[in-house]
């Protein structure tokens, strides 16, 4: 009885509060993205539970249950065992590869009975633990190599597996772990190459390769004239041209990989973020459709239900991966700016909690709750409004679907859970 | 450290959500356009078509509507042809046939329904019902076709096709956005010109659809939604009746009749020969028997009474006198010998009469008379005498609408040829280098003028109502009688005294009774006051005319039969103007063994040969003739490609021509001999 009053007390309201509206207003908007005003089913009619919105609500159901078994589980289970589940997933994304079903072309999902799940979904959590175990350890220390091998490896085991069931979407969360390396000490050059490569690889597609080679010549000159005299060695020089070039390399390579490494789809979503009407009728399809939807809203939207874009399937795949869409339409620019806004607050409140923990296995488990949630963010709002390849990731908390539903909660409600045990734990160095 | 990494990340995020917040700010709140494709994308405008207005002929009997048809839709995805072979047959089409209109409807899309046969009528549409069950995805909606109760009124009625880019663009210039692709529209005829009344007002109905195209019930409930308005109902002033009769009579010939009200200016009937069947211009046989008729030599898509013209000829005659007695430049009791005339008449001797000229159609009296209409002014010099002569002469003759739109509500109305000292000037090279002997052939109703047949009938009308017309129309009332344009209603005067009509027509009285009518044209108890006339062509035989008007006193028809290259007026044109009058008059016809040999008549052969002539130059002729022919021609193909710019497939050579061989079509040769003997 008195660690239950303990948590109630201690709990974060605050983001279990934007927690609710969030998988309520998720829940609302699949109700409204395969509304059918010819029949519309209500929740008390026959046959509402076969539907997406029916299955969601038993997902939801399901989902407090889980969130209170992780808050009933004694907080230092999750520390003590990091490893274990790490491990037991891994070992079930090796499983799905066996004995999965296959669903749209990606072999990832576990069936049982009319319900499927994908253990990828739930590697992120896994790896977040395991994570936060590994870097909680005494003595790690991020700027060092064999610390930053070890991470590396923790963080590049489950996307292999993935890849290998064709899920690239979920794959390349992993990428986000990045933040939470860069919080905890990892050197900034990392990040920084990262963002010099995302930026390098966005401007050769948008411009030709030669026009680049001179940009990097011009700036690499302007680099120089800039620095002091007393800088201005031949060392220095000679280092700045050095990287120039490997940035001129890397163009070149970028061209070579787009044409010779990624697939045909691939390569056009992302030519489609640059060139918004390229294949109009297959890859550029879905982008547009998705602006349509989303820029026909307007300010205050076409009110609830009355959204013609999305329930009429002219946006794929719109109570999943795009049912920004359908926010959007049916509440505007004021819909949208809420939506926006309730991520803003959820992620800023968690890292604002993760700084208040004593103990660093919770701390850069927050970081890791902070990283997953923004790269899925950036991600699935970025490919609606078109400023974002489209890659097959859901929106926590309001896409359909019970494995992300059900991770992002375990995810979110294990942090919440540490959190309120923060005055428990106590730091170990 | 930790601390600005903790505010870097921060400020990342932070980043991202301003980018976002601004795009979304520019997608949903600045960029207007996604609004418009939301529309495209999701709502379609269902066109809900009205039923096009009815028409009456002046007793109410209904000549012209609607019959509903069946087109037969396919859902591919829906449907399943278990015995295609059965189906076809069921359908009378080919396997060919249905294999690509499945492919066509395929493509098109599999879950919407798209038209596979059209226009199946009740009868084959209740042959096929029970069968229907066996054949899923296969529906019937209900349209409507054009039907018109009455092959002979087919120019004047016109029909209702499909509309032409041409003219949707045209429509389009004029600020006219009713008209959509795919619209029917009166092409020719009434249905073009009342097009407005008759097509009603289209309906429009939105409904949402899904990306597959399927309708998902109405947008906001139907709040944009449209009733169509059905179209208003047209009372002609044709009596069906007369129009058949005189139909049947111009049977194997080629040329107009045109009788009008003349108290009213009402058309009773308007006969272009040959006719063709409308109804079958209007519905699946359209392409094909638009065709043949585009193809056919004697043009049955042209509606002559309005559209063509010629010389009038000795009719003109009429007009001659008129002006003369108004003028007061000849007395009734004024008259001429033939000497010093440079014509040739038959009617040996002097006419000591006005109307004495007019029964005997006398050349000699009415070059007299026009040479003083011209010659009688103040001018000294003889060339401004003529100048100002044939100006005066032109005001009055125009006042009788010749050269003048009468303004008939038919399209394609031609305005003929009066000539006037411009016209003269400009021939001649120059003012004052022309004088009355250069033009004295227009005054019996040759050389430099031409009319149409409405107005050869107009000119009986006016003369039947001493000095007076009003517009020939051929709708009395749109919905009910009496609601037309006033212009339709006003009396326009011919600007002649009414003192002056009665010598001229105790003349038309003399010319039927015994002058250059044929006797049977007499009737025993209805007075008829007629003129003939012959017009000269290029093509071979002259035309044959006549106008006419009964009874003498309180005229109740006037009329005008144009038979092309049947000879002399008097002998071809005259009875069947008189077995029509009868018809309208009395209600009957007695004569009944002259009605059968008139409708057997043929001049077809004479028109014929006049075709196959013409593609000869023809050096016989007079020079003033043959340039009026050319221009009668070039007018003819311009009207025609005017009223039907339908994609000129390579011609074929002209399809030989069946000529009925009645023992009346009379050889050419002899027939020349006969007109000009009489005349």
């Amino acid at each position: 009885m008195k660690r239950e009053e303990q948590i109630s007390r201690n709990l974060d309201w605050v983001t279990v509060l934007i927690y609710i509206l969030c998988v309520v207003a998720g829940w609302l908007n699949i109700y409204a993205a395969i509304y059918n005003p010819e029949h519309p089913i209500w929740i008390f009619d026959d046959g509402f539970f076969d539907t997406n919105s029916g299955k969601q609500l038993i997902w939801i159901g399901t989902t407090v249950l889980l969130i209170i078994a992780i808050l009933v589980i004694d907080h230092r289970f999750y520390d003590t065992f990091a490893f274990p589940i790490y491990g037991f997933f891994l070992f079930m994304l090796l499983a799905v590869l066996v004995v999965g079903t296959e669903v749209k072309g990606s072999h990832s999902w576990f069936r049982i009975g009319s319900f499927q799940l994908q253990p990828a979904e739930f590697s992120k959590m896994a790896t977040c633990l395991a994570l936060a175990k590994y870097l909680s350890t005494p003595l790690t220390n991020l700027s060092r190599f064999k610390d930053q091998l070890n991470v590396a490896i923790i963080i590049a085991i489950p996307p292999i597996l993935i890849l290998a069931s064709n899920e690239t979407g979920v794959a390349l969360v992993f990428a986000s772990f990045l933040i939470l390396l860069y919080r905890e000490g990892l050197p900034g050059m990392y990040p920084a190459i990262f963002l010099a490569v995302v930026t390098l690889f966005i401007l050769s597609l948008i411009f030709e390769e030669w026009q680049i080679y001179i940009g990097l010549a011009v700036v690499s000159a302007l680099v120089v004239w800039a620095m002091p005299r007393y800088e201005r060695k031949t060392k220095n020089i000679l280092a700045i041209l050095g990287v120039a070039f490997c940035m001129g390399l890397f163009v070149t390579g970028v061209d070579w990989a787009i044409n010779n490494v990624l697939k045909e789809h691939q390569r056009n979503r992302i030519r489609v973020l640059v060139d918004p009407d390229f294949d109009r009728k297959k890859t550029g399809y879905n982008v547009r459709q998705a602006k349509i939807a989303i820029g026909s809203g307007g300010l205050l939207g076409k009110g609830y239900l009355q959204g013609t874009q999305t329930k009429f399937d002219f946006v794929p795949e719109q109570s999943t991966d795009f049912i920004f869409c359908t926010v959007g339409e049916e509440f505007g620019f004021v819909g949208s700016l809420t939506v926006v806004g309730l991520f803003i607050g959820l992620m800023l409140r968690l890292i604002y909690l993760a700084d208040r923990q004593k103990s660093r296995f919770a701390r850069v488990y927050g970081y890791g709750v902070v990283s997953i949630i923004f790269f899925h963010f950036l991600v699935n709002i970025g490919m609606t409004i078109g400023l974002m390849p489209v890659i097959g990731i859901p929106l926590p908390f309001f896409s359909y679907g019970g494995s992300s539903l059900w991770s992002f909660s375990i995810l979110l409600f294990i942090f919440l859970k540490l959190d309120a045990h923060r005055s428990q734990m106590l730091s170990r160095w | 450290m930790d601390e600005i990494r903790k505010r870097f990340i921060q400020g990342f995020i932070i980043l991202i959500a301003i980018l976002y917040i601004g795009r979304l700010f520019y997608l949903q709140v600045i960029d207007e356009t996604y609004k418009l494709d939301a529309q495209n994308n999701a709502i379609r405008k269902i066109v809900q078509v009205p039923f096009r207005g009815l028409i009456y002929d002046r007793n109410k009997k209904l000549i012209v509507y609607n019959t509903p048809v069946y087109d037969l839709y396919i859902t591919p995805k829906k449907a399943h042809v278990q015995d295609t072979l059965k189906f076809c047959r069921l359908f009378d089409i080919t396997r060919s046939e249905f294999d690509s209109l499945t492919h066509l409807a395929r493509i098109y899309s599999p879950v919407r329904p798209s038209l596979f046969l059209r226009q199946l009528s009740k009868e084959e549409y209740a042959r096929v019902q029970d069968a229907m069950v066996d054949y899923p995805g296969f529906s019937f909606q209900i349209s409507s076709l054009r039907t018109y109760q009455s092959k002979g009124m087919a120019n004047a009625l016109g029909y209702v096709g499909e509309i032409s880019p041409e003219r949707l663009l045209k429509e389009q210039e004029k600020g006219n956005e009713y008209y959509r692709q795919g619209d029917y529209v009166g092409v020719t005829g009434l249905e073009r010109f009342y097009e407005d009344e008759l097509r009603g007002q289209r309906g429009e109905k939105y409904v949402m659809v899904n990306s597959r195209g399927v309708e998902k019930g109405a947008f906001k409930n139907g709040e944009f939604d449209r009733e169509p308005v059905a179209g208003k109902n047209l009372i002609s002033s044709v009596d069906i009746a007369l129009q058949d009769y005189a139909d049947s009579l111009m049977q194997h010939k080629v040329g107009s009749v045109v009788a009008i009200e003349p108290s009213s200016g009402e058309i009773l009937a308007m006969v272009s020969a040959p006719t063709y069947d409308p109804s079958k211009l209007s519905g699946r046989t359209f392409s094909k028997y638009f065709q043949t008729l585009n193809l056919d030599p004697l043009h049955p898509l042209i509606n002559r009474p309005p559209s063509a013209y010629y010389r009038p000829g000795s009719t003109f005659k009429l007009i001659q006198a008129l002006i003369g007695l108004q003028l007061g430049v000849i007395s009734p009791s004024t008259g001429f010998g033939h000497a010093g005339v440079p014509m040739k008449c038959h009617c040996g001797g002097t006419s000591s009469s006005i109307q004495l000229g007019i029964k005997n159609s006398c050349n000699p009296y009415f070059y007299n008379v026009f040479k003083r209409i011209i010659y009688n002014n103040k001018e000294q010099n003889l060339f401004k005498k003529s100048a100002v002569g044939l100006q005066r002469w032109n005001d009055m003759a125009s006042k009788f609408g010749i050269g003048q739109e009468l303004g008939i509500d038919l399209p394609n109305e031609t305005k003929g040829k009066l000539p006037s000292v411009e016209y003269y000037d400009k021939v001649y090279k120059g003012p004052l280098r022309w004088k009355f002997s250069n033009i004295y052939s227009v005054g019996i109703g040759e050389g430099e003028i031409v009319i149409n047949p409405l107005k050869m009938a107009n000119v009986a009308a006016i003369i039947a109502n001493r000095g007076w017309y009003v517009r020939p129309h051929l709708v009395k009332g749109i919905n009910e009688i009496g609601n037309i344009d006033n212009k339709y209603k006003e009396h326009i005067s011919a600007g002649i005294d009414r003192r002056h009509f009665e010598p001229v027509i105790e003349g038309m009285v003399g010319a039927v009774n015994a002058g250059t009518v044929a006797a049977e044209a007499r009737l025993s108890d209805i007075q008829i006051c007629g003129k003939t006339g012959t017009s000269q062509n290029k093509h071979g035989q002259d035309h044959a005319i006549f106008i006419a008007f009964a009874p003498r006193e309180n005229p109740k028809i006037a009329i005008a039969v144009f038979i092309e290259n049947a000879g002399f007026g008097g002998t071809h044109s005259a009875p069947i103007a008189s077995l029509c009058i009868e018809k309208y008059l009395k209600g009957k016809v007695e004569r009944k063994a002259m009605e059968t040999r008139w409708m057997n008549k043929s001049y077809l052969a004479n028109v014929l040969s006049a075709k196959s002539a013409s593609a000869k130059p023809n050096k016989e002729v007079k020079a003033t003739a043959e340039k009026d022919s050319t221009i009668e021609d070039y007018q003819l193909r311009n009207l025609k490609e005017e009223l039907f710019k339908l994609d000129q497939v390579n011609k074929p050579k002209a399809p030989a021509f069946k000529i009925p061989m009645q023992p009346e079509a009379v050889l050419p040769k002899n027939q020349k001999i006969t007109s000009k003997k009489i005349h």
